[in-house]
């Protein structure tokens, strides 16, 4: 089986205060993983750690087989931000936005070619936001922002798409539809890696879960991680509110 | 039949000065320039980078000066290591960003000032301050040319990559896009674009011809080439206007400049279509 991501004993140390230590993680290709953790557990970093953004002070990252910096030459990595970390008022249209998923894929100046316009074009359809490409992205609900996000990793054609807190905030159609895209990414051999505090979605359609507290505390099939132990190890003993009614 | 004629007269007769024609050709130039890096830099919101840059080329153009060197090539030196001090001090320790901004390049500025008093030459200190473009040499007119071709060339050349770095460097990152190279690269083009600036408005006021334009037209549209196509509009636009009424009021060429880019900020403001305060849809 192909293995997408593959973290072995990651360190990532910011000026010498520790935010992830020994993390390893494998995740083959067609799965989607659930990343669960507070906040300041370590869950961004590992995001930036698997976008280059941190160098980790030990252990290595591949994907696809490859350094981070090669894979993403490759565009085989797809990073959908937290809306929070966008500046929506930014004066670009969603058919902008999405077309920025093929840069990588384009010459110096940028210049689409046909190529890049049908892929755009198809990305843009799946998360149903066609219509609407011509507008800004000032113009968009929350919803139909993160779906314009997924578009352009989806444009992106990369097989490791690495998502933020996706459902933050997000409207019960565009919930379902980011549900119903991620497993047809999965069907084609994508790996998904979801953070989120929201236990139900993990439940829901992660096939594996990956507990995080500075470290991996456990790492599996859902129903295997998700007990009591495990939970109250990566909340600090504090089961948070959305565990109510939904711990086994 | 006489009044348009008297319009005519009023902006025909300053172009019979030679100064005339090189103030306004040239802060029609500058101005078009920085209204273009203007949008990136409202966009990234970096107008305090802006402003301290600017600051911080005083002692390299000094040098440069002292050096017989192009002061374009000290004003770059300093311009860059400045920022590079900012980012160092900011790493090392655990002061904020903006207080490092603060005392870097007032640190710089006032290296600047010691080295005006210090070297022996003709530095004239309120000319650099404050801009005389009506006493451009063809020396200064030549350098400007160069350093506005090279600004335009590399924003053009990068315009799409830097709109994505503004927007979203993790992204830009995550698809193997250089943001180191794109975060200097901009930093290189802020400094020699105050040099540019320099020459017309003067340091203290070259940060309104690297914000304000931007400002003005990010309240007038969400389409980014519209957007730059304002900025440079109205920065022209200011600028011409700007040479016209100092000759006209007698008074600073600078202020005029910036007190039009300003007026025209303030309309956009108030009459903006969408986003002015007097037109926004009531919701």
């Amino acid at each position: 089986m192909t293995i997408r991501i593959a973290a072995e004993q990651l360190c990532v140390d910011y000026n010498g205060s520790v935010a992830l230590y020994d993390a390893s993680l494998t995740l083959p290709a067609g799965c989607i993983c659930g990343m669960v953790g507070m906040n300041g557990a370590g869950k961004s970093t590992l995001f930036k750690a698997l976008t280059g953004f941190v160098r980790p002070s030990r252990g290595r990252i591949r994907i696809n087989g490859l350094k981070v910096a090669e894979a993403q030459r490759e565009q085989a990595v797809a990073y959908v931000p937290q809306s929070e970390g966008i500046d929506c008022d930014f004066p670009v249209s969603v058919w902008d936005v999405v077309m920025m998923g093929r840069y990588g894929s384009m010459n110096l100046l940028r210049i689409p070619r046909q190529s890049d316009r049908l892929a755009v074009r198809d990305a843009l359809e799946r998360v149903e936001l066609l219509d609407l490409r011509d507008r800004p992205l000032s113009a968009l609900s929350g919803g139909q922002r993160k779906r314009a996000f997924l578009a352009r990793a989806i444009a992106q054609r990369a097989s490791v798409l690495l998502l933020d807190e996706p459902f933050n905030g997000v409207d019960v159609r565009t919930e379902k539809l980011m549900a119903e895209l991620f497993l047809q990414l999965r069907s084609q051999a994508c790996s998904i890696l979801i953070s989120t505090h929201d236990l139900s979605h993990v439940q829901d359609f992660c096939d594996v879960v990956v507990l995080i507290n500075k470290t991996v505390l456990a790492y599996g099939e859902t129903s295997e991680v998700f007990t009591a132990e495990n939970l109250s190890q990566a909340f600090g003993g504090l089961p948070p509110d959305v565990l109510r009614g939904q711990t086994p | 039949m006489w009044r348009p004629l008297i319009l005519v007269e009023l902006l025909l007769e300053p172009l019979r000065h030679d100064f005339m024609v090189r103030a306004l050709v040239i802060s029609a130039l500058v101005g078009g320039v920085c209204g273009l890096l203007s949008c990136y830099m409202t966009l990234k919101g970096w107008a305090l980078m802006g402003d301290a840059v600017s600051h911080a080329v005083l002692p390299g153009v000094v040098l440069a000066y002292a050096l017989g060197l192009p002061f374009s090539l000290g004003a770059f030196v300093f311009g860059v290591g400045s920022v590079a001090a900012i980012g160092f001090v900011k790493q090392k320790s655990r002061i904020k960003e903006d207080t490092v901004i603060g005392l870097v390049f007032t640190g710089f500025f006032a290296l600047g000032l010691v080295l005006v008093s210090k070297t022996r030459s003709n530095i004239d200190l309120t000319q650099i301050l404050f801009g005389n473009v009506l006493g451009i040499s063809a020396a200064d007119i030549q350098q400007t040319w160069m350093i506005c071709l090279v600004v335009v060339a590399l924003l053009l050349l990068f315009r799409r990559d830097l709109l994505l770095f503004c927007f979203d460097p993790t992204h830009a990152r995550s698809i193997g896009i250089n943001t180191g190279l794109l975060h200097y690269l901009l930093l290189s083009v802020l400094s020699l674009a105050a040099v540019a600036g320099l020459q017309t408005v003067g340091i203290i006021l070259v940060v309104a011809m690297l914000v304000t334009p931007g400002a003005t037209a990010y309240l007038l549209t969400d389409r980014f080439d519209r957007m730059t196509w304002l900025a440079i509009g109205s920065s022209v636009l200011s600028s011409l206007l700007g040479v016209y009424l100092s000759y006209w009021t007698d008074s600073s060429t600078a202020g005029c400049i910036v007190l039009v880019q300003t007026g025209l900020f303030l309309m956009a403001f108030l009459l903006a279509p969408r986003h002015g305060i007097l037109c926004r849809p009531s919701s």
